[in-house]
């Protein structure tokens, strides 16, 4: 199932124009606030009318503004989680679960909310009203009633946002489970890169109402000129599987035939995980340096290097394990003579674990 | 107390009662009407749902029976139907409603206004069609205000005078109502006594009417927001 999307409406301050595929899997509309990543979950789930629109869900038409009038959101089938969870206060949450369900065309049947009850963890609540529950049990909920009400897509508009990080980590590896447990495709909105190297599969970087940049996640986050929250949130993903635990309380990882090492990880040998590699984490030497405690030096060939933003240069390593990116000075480049084609050595300071759903 | 006095309270509790209830579904209307759409006319109708609240209620009245009355086109018309309001108790109820209407509109109005609408989005985003998306939320939320709205129509209608004793004048038994009986016990020598005790009870009974009111709603609202189960 895809999702196409055209849409065009002009606001005070900016305006709206792009279009973009949705495929399955999670599709990460990544960007800063106010870059129109909100407003186009709200065309699409019908909530926000722009001046041009073309919206086709698989072969059917939700909304074609040459065509005619668009599907009202009820009949879009398309469900929405909101960065408030926006339970219903006068309902339990059994009654929340069930309230899309009702007027869902498929008849969802019961097992299938027993297990996605289970899946969520939400068992204990079920008696429970919206009120009493923490904000994590709450977006829980929220999340079962969009999967529940039957839809054929999910949107999810920053639905971590309001959480605190505990909240957070209690949260993402349910939207793990949803992409790698449930066909559905779901367009997520976020402007933390962390959260987009954790569940993107696909990326479309947005700034000011224009798609700059659209992708496989390890594509779009390891271009240096496409940085949607700016150099700062710059960071390459790398996937890898573990290799082995060793006794001093490191864990190996294998990145495409390169050797990581990472403080011990709870996972079992074969089992994949990503890698988020921050740029600003990450140090360039066109010699292999020795004599460094770092651990993890990968070797490569710089294959782009971003216009300057300040001091501060982006510049893309192909390496074995996958793209890097660094983030150095402009004098730095000029010093050490940094350009295109050049070999290079990335010593990378601390690589982040981009999943812990690991068992 | 003397018969007289038991049914001119008898009859302000059946006035009053249907007053309330049979302009209820139209005072939610017009208040959803008023708190979610906007629509040419708007504030035109909202003057005029006011307009009974500042008009002299024997203007108010002398207009129902310019209309309504058995000798008024749309009273005759309806007269065909079995519909009579002139002289009647239905018409002693319809001049009751229309008097508590704006108390009635302000309150549900101001309850729906107070629903959070980005639950509405959700409801629809749920698959809910806008009527569903009404009794389903709006109006279980707005369930407080509407509550004290027909309360304070009710309570306005127990009292209701003017408007009344001009279109459906001063029958015993048919449209005789608390302050009704309470004016003419006034214009006969000795009636004070039962005029008296027509007062206290028609404090009673407002005093009563508004507590109740005030109790169901702080209740309604407590469930609503009920923090722990159910």
């Amino acid at each position: 199932m895809t999702l196409r999307v055209d849409l065009k409406h002009r606001f005070s301050s900016f305006s709206l124009d792009l279009g973009f595929d949705v495929p399955d899997g999670i599709t990460v509309l990544f960007g800063r606030s106010g870059s129109g990543k909100s407003t186009v979950l709200r065309a699409i789930a019908g909530i926000f009318k722009p001046e041009h629109a073309r919206i086709v869900l698989s072969d059917r038409v939700l909304c074609d503004s040459e065509a005619g009038p668009c599907l009202p959101p009820h009949k879009r089938r398309i469900g929405m989680i909101f960065q408030d969870a926006r339970l219903f206060p006068h309902l339990t949450v059994a009654q929340n679960l069930d309230f899309g369900r009702r007027f869902s065309k498929r008849d969802v049947p019961q097992g299938e909310v027993s297990q996605m009850v289970e899946m969520l963890g939400i068992g204990a609540l079920l008696d429970r009203r919206p009120d009493g529950l923490s904000g994590g049990e709450q977006q829980r909920v929220a999340i079962g009633r969009a999967l529940l009400s039957g839809a054929e897509m999910i949107l999810a508009d920053e639905p971590l946002a309001a959480l605190d990080e505990a909240r957070k980590a209690e949260i993402l590896p349910y939207f793990e489970r949803l992409r790698d447990e449930i066909a559905i495709p779901v367009l997520y909105v976020s402007h933390s890169p962390a959260e987009v190297a954790r569940l993107a599969t696909t990326v479309i970087a947005l700034e000011a109402g224009r798609v700059i940049g659209q992708g496989s996640a390890e594509a779009v986050l390891g271009d240096p000129a496409v940085l949607p929250v700016g150099t700062g949130g710059a960071g390459a993903l790398i996937r890898a599987t573990v290799r082995a635990h060793h006794a001093d309380g490191l864990t190996e990882l294998d990145a495409g035939g390169e050797a990581l090492f990472l403080p011990r990880l709870m996972a079992d040998p074969g089992h994949p995980v990503r890698l988020r590699i921050a740029a600003h984490e990450v140090i360039l030497s066109p010699d292999r340096p020795v004599g460094l405690s770092a651990l993890n030096i990968l070797s490569g060939t710089i294959v782009e290097i971003s216009e300057a933003q300040g001091s501060a240069v982006l510049v893309a390593l192909q390496t074995g394990a996958g793209r890097v990116l660094a983030r150095v000075t402009t004098r730095s480049v000029a010093a050490l003579g940094l350009r295109v084609g050049a070999p290079c050595h990335a010593v990378v300071k601390t690589a982040s674990i981009a999943q812990d759903n690991l068992t | 107390m003397g018969p007289e006095e038991w049914q001119a309270i008898a009859l302000s509790l059946k006035v009053a009662f249907w007053a309330a209830l049979a302009s209820l579904p139209f005072g939610i209307f017009i208040a959803y009407a008023l708190a979610r759409w906007d629509f040419p006319g708007r504030q035109l109708l909202n003057g005029l749902v006011h307009l009974p609240l500042v008009l002299p209620p024997v203007v108010t009245g002398y207009l129902l029976l310019m209309t309504l009355g058995t000798r008024a086109p749309l009273g005759a018309f309806l007269e065909n139907f079995g519909i009579v309001f002139s002289f009647r108790w239905t018409g002693a109820a319809l001049a009751a409603a229309i008097m508590g209407f704006p108390l009635m509109v302000r309150a549900i109005r101001l309850s729906i206004e107070a629903v959070d609408g980005r639950l509405e989005e959700a409801a629809s985003t749920l698959g809910a069609s806008p009527l569903r998306v009404f009794f389903r939320v709006t109006l279980p939320l707005s369930w407080p205000g509407i509550l004290a709205g027909a309360v304070l129509a009710f309570a306005k209608a127990l009292g209701e005078f003017g408007a009344t004793i001009t279109f459906v004048s001063n029958i015993p038994g048919q449209t005789r109502t608390l302050p009704s009986a309470i004016y003419a016990f006034l214009q006969v020598p000795g009636g004070e006594s039962a005029a008296l005790r027509l007062v206290l009870i028609s404090i009673a009974l407002a005093m009563a009417a508004l507590i109740l009111s005030e109790v169901l709603a702080r209740r309604v609202s407590k469930r609503l927001s009920e923090g722990g189960r159910s």
